[in-house]
């Protein structure tokens, strides 16, 4: 509720904040970083939580002082939207470079990404990829860009033999595995990593189905599992092709021993658990996950909640992404794009809310990141794999 | 491979799809069928009544079947107004500005729909969403069935509509030669208005037989519009019965296909369908000769 005193109060800060650059006169230049994201067209949703994510993150440098060894400098966002495709993007660079911004931090997808750092090293513009898992992204040499999140071979790996942990600690029950997986880059892509790690641990991988987005319907997938009968059903979609997947599975009551996703999925999706918690309940993830033995990343999540939204692995990559930048600036003492790469391929950022290694960037990839192993639990998400950050027991198989 | 154990419940399933496609054509082909307007909103139209559904269950708690008498009157005078309030006068009674303020009345819908929810996906939970009717070895689930018999309950009262009543009357006389029409007295902007609501009231069924099952987001109506209009040349324009039976056919087509090609080609058998009707028999099932 606005009381007057509240409003007095706002009124004075706001005042205040407006009056300080013409009486001080040495405030310091803020610091310029593009945030650039899909926030229209197909990809919106995902492109609005991670520029939620880097909102927050710049506020709260801001609030803690800005940069310090700048005086003080705040970082003034520069908003821009790669329209859900990579063309959009590269224009949306151009535009970023043209207004002198020091660095950018975007583009959620891979496909955008690997654009717009190509299109950002030609101005030596140092580019901090938030989610991006596509591994060309970093393997190109282009020494603008940096990813902090593992990408999607680190991610498959760290997958399989996760599972592998799981089914060998249950004394493996599963040995069948069937893969469901949308047609683009990151369903093919994870879906083929995946069939070439799982042979290795024994795993026998029956059929890999390929389907469109969007798919009306996954009655006719839904017959395939059940002739098939796999233990362990993979899916790499998109949401709302999975929720149709998972919901269609309940309703032609096939329950393979795990539904277990990598890269997306309902256990790393509150949104998903809200929605349908009986068809949520007890489902696998390997995905991007905060460190929930961190204190601050409660904190985030009740920040982002507050605001009617539901804390995505957008938001917290992003966030960490903005926070991993401010740190390099800081040190680079500089708004100078060549020192922060500098900074940047030097970073040893450790004071963040991922469940991270130590930070080392090679070839601008973070060797420390990793995925978590999460499930859907009594209506919420709990890390299951690996231990150290481990909430719960396993439940697997999810039947006999 | 192909047991009759898959083969059943995918032909069912087949058709319980084509049930809802033929829902959304039904519209169509009244617009585009007796107007000969090609309505480009239509998929808007029908994600703004999937929003109404999706508000009605959240917001006010009316289960998506008891929303029929709400939804319904209240797309047909959404259809109404926006015929004549704006296409009607947008386009000046030029077809090819009719194409346009269609699809610009989509862009306006699609993106308000954006601004007030978002682009996520939304999906209500009832009773009966995860219900299945066993039939045979095919498990059938319970909204697929009401929907297949609420397409079957929408046509005929629309076929009556057009073959009993005066405004079915007025209707076939506008679509057949618009300046007599008017000169026997018919007010022809009236009949269109009428048409494109009943068009649109229609889609405010689907929307309450497909949202139990389904979801809804922003660029929902854009992967039902193609197929719709497949149908409607399908089963000839302007034809419910055709539009009913080029639906179940579609729905059939896409489901088999799937099955055998993979998923990802199961609706390359719909556009060789299509394609093959334009050649054989371009005036569809249904359609008399031009």
């Amino acid at each position: 509720m606005t009381t007057r005193r509240h409003f007095m109060g706002q009124s004075a800060v706001a005042a205040s904040a407006l009056a300080f650059p013409l009486v001080g006169g040495a405030q310091p230049k803020p610091i310029k970083v593009g945030v650039l994201h899909p926030v229209t067209g197909a990809l919106a949703y995902s492109g609005q939580q991670c520029r939620m994510g880097a909102l927050m993150a710049i506020e709260d440098i801001n609030k803690a002082g800005g940069i310090k060894s700048l005086g003080g400098a705040k970082i003034e966002a520069m908003l821009g939207d790669a329209q859900s495709s990579p063309q959009a993007g590269t224009a949306e660079i151009e535009k970023m470079n043209e207004a002198g911004v020091s660095a950018v931090v975007g583009a959620f997808a891979s496909a955008i990404c690997l654009a717009t750092t190509q299109a950002a090293a030609k101005y030596n513009l140092p580019h901090v990829v938030d989610v991006g898992v596509a591994d060309q992204i970093v393997e190109r040499g282009l020494k603008n860009t940096f990813r902090f999140g593992p990408g999607y071979k680190k991610c498959a790996e760290v997958a399989v033999a996760s599972l592998h942990a799981l089914n060998t600690a249950a004394g493996k029950p599963a040995r069948t595995v069937m893969i469901v997986h949308e047609e683009s880059l990151f369903g093919t892509g994870t879906a083929n990593l995946l069939a070439k790690e799982l042979p290795g641990y024994g795993y026998e991988v029956k059929e890999i189905i390929k389907h469109a987005n969007p798919t009306r319907d996954f009655n006719n997938i839904a017959l395939r599992i059940k002739q098939v009968n796999p233990d362990i059903l993979i899916p790499a979609n998109y949401y709302n092709e999975y929720a149709l997947l998972v919901r269609t599975l309940q309703q032609q009551k096939i329950t393979p021993k795990a539904i277990y996703s990598v890269l997306g999925g309902a256990a790393s999706s509150y949104k998903f658990v809200k929605e349908f918690p009986e068809a949520a309940n007890g489902i696998i993830d390997c995905n991007h996950w905060f460190n929930p033995k961190d204190k601050r990343s409660a904190e985030l999540k009740k920040r982002v909640e507050a605001q009617g939204q539901f804390f995505s692995y957008e938001v917290f990559m992003t966030y960490t992404a903005m926070m991993l930048l401010a740190d390099a600036i800081e040190r680079a003492k500089s708004p100078d794009r060549a020192a922060i790469i500098d900074a940047l391929a030097s970073s040893k950022f450790q004071n963040h809310i991922m469940p991270y290694g130590p930070t080392q960037f090679v070839n601008g990839q973070n060797m420390g990141a990793q995925p978590l192993m999460t499930q859907v639990h009594k209506g919420d998400i709990k890390v299951i794999v690996p231990r150290d950050y481990r909430e719960i027991e396993p439940i697997f198989p999810l039947k006999a | 491979m192909l047991d009759l154990n898959i083969l059943f419940p995918s032909v069912l399933n087949g058709i319980t799809t084509g049930a809802v496609y033929a829902l959304i054509a039904l519209g169509l082909t009244l617009i585009y069928g007796v107007l000969h307007i090609i309505n480009f909103a239509h998929g808007a139209a029908l994600m703004v009544a999937l929003y109404g559904v999706y508000m009605l269950k959240e917001k006010l708690g009316i289960d998506p079947y008891m929303a029929l008498p709400i939804m319904v009157p209240a797309m047909f005078v959404l259809g109404y107004a926006l015929q004549r309030g704006v296409i009607n006068r947008a386009s000046h009674g030029k077809d090819e500005n009719i194409l346009l303020v269609t699809l610009g009345v989509s862009i306006v819908l699609e993106n308000l729909a954006l601004l007030f929810f978002k682009s996520d996906t939304r999906s209500i939970e009832t009773a009966y969403t995860l219900t299945t009717v066993e039939i045979g070895p095919a498990f059938i689930a319970l909204p697929k069935l009401v929907s297949f018999a609420g397409a079957l309950v929408v046509s005929v009262v629309m076929l009556l509509i057009v073959q009993k009543t005066d405004l079915g009357r007025a209707i076939r006389a506008v679509s057949k030669e618009k300046q007599g029409a008017r000169l026997m007295g018919i007010d022809v902007d009236h009949v269109y208005a009428m048409c494109f609501g009943l068009g649109l009231a229609s889609l405010g069924a689907a929307a309450c037989f497909l949202m139990p099952a389904y979801y809804v987001n922003p660029q929902v109506g854009n992967g039902f519009v193609l197929v719709a209009f497949t149908i409607v040349v399908l089963g000839g324009m302007g034809s419910f019965a055709g539009a009913l039976l080029g639906g179940l056919l579609i729905g059939v087509v896409e489901s088999l296909g799937g099955l055998i090609l993979g998923e990802s080609l199961g609706q390359v058998g719909i556009f060789v369908i299509f394609i093959a009707v334009l050649m054989l028999r371009p005036q569809g099932f249904f359609g008399a000769k031009a």
